[in-house]
């Protein structure tokens, strides 16, 4: 689908660097994107579903990559999700999108994470969703996360 | 249920947003897997875990959670306690077990979330 940037109707853009094996922010990024969708007035749900995205790609980064970026252009309509990184790539995306494939090493699942459920609960989360990557370079997914203001769903269901 | 009752019934002790004890929590949860949270839908609702690091605040704040409550007498750091008040999230203690504190709370009336039978007692982050 056509993004709200390509159609030149984007109205905030937001950019955050995101370091590699950097627990302690972990996450930071992704607060800000929560609190810049509540701000414009993104339904509770559409703001869930993004705010989940962002979070679980800015998890991938510091959990895999040397070092990424999250770029998040917002409309009115619709948000788009970016996280580009430079990292270890996935040599096998079908495989990585199946829920419960993880290379993430012991500590990060001692965190709660590296289950293998990001990148499907991204997918799950977004109107649309594609994901590049290239083994030895780095990872790129793209996430769309429609605005359901208009038609008034409550907070959460 | 309010959360001065969470902290009543389990006799928990109150680690950051005191100030905020009034709020009604509208259920419960437990896990020990951040991704599990991650793809329910838990607004207003206590989460109960064993897990000790920042990302529980971070994974509270995205899920807009009412509170976390640390079971097992978890030593909690306090870099977590800063970050849980800066985001104005109440962060609980309790020397009970998980099980013990879910089976606490359940007896005193407040209900799983999502809810069983209802559709959204499966992984319902889209729903």
């Amino acid at each position: 689908m056509q993004t709200p940037e390509e159609r030149g109707e984007a109205r905030l853009r937001l950019e955050f660097e995101v370091t590699g094996l950097d627990f302690a922010t972990a996450g930071s990024a992704a607060t800000r994107v929560k609190r810049a969708l509540e701000h414009v007035g993104f339904s509770a749900r559409a703001v869930r579903r993004a705010a989940i995205t962002a979070y679980e790609a800015e998890m991938n980064i510091v959990i895999h990559a040397r070092r990424g970026l999250l770029k998040v252009c917002v409309a009115p309509e619709a948000v788009v999700i970016v996280a580009a990184d430079e990292g270890p790539g996935i040599a096998d995306l079908e495989l990585a999108m199946q829920e419960g494939f993880s290379t993430a090493p012991e500590d990060v699942r001692e965190m709660g994470f590296g289950a293998g459920m990001g990148l499907p609960n991204m997918r799950r989360c977004s109107d649309h969703f594609t994901i590049q990557s290239v083994v030895g370079r780095g990872t790129t997914v793209r996430a769309v996360i429609k605005n359901d203001q208009v038609g008034g769903r409550g907070r959460g269901v | 249920m309010k959360l001065s009752e969470v902290v009543h019934h389990l006799e928990a002790s109150v680690l950051a947003g005191g100030e905020r004890l009034g709020r009604e929590a509208i259920g419960a949860y437990a896990a020990d897997l951040l991704s599990d949270v991650l793809k329910k839908t838990l607004p207003d609702a206590v989460l109960l875990t064993g897990l000790t690091n920042p990302q529980v605040v971070r994974t509270a704040e995205i899920m807009d959670l009412a509170a976390v409550v640390f079971v097992r007498n978890k030593r909690v750091t306090p870099d977590i306690i800063a970050l849980a008040a800066e985001k104005g999230l109440v962060l609980l203690g309790t020397r009970r077990s998980l099980y013990e504190s879910c089976g606490l709370l359940y007896r005193a009336g407040l209900p799983p979330v999502p809810s069983p039978g209802t559709g959204e007692g499966t992984d319902d982050a889209d729903a």
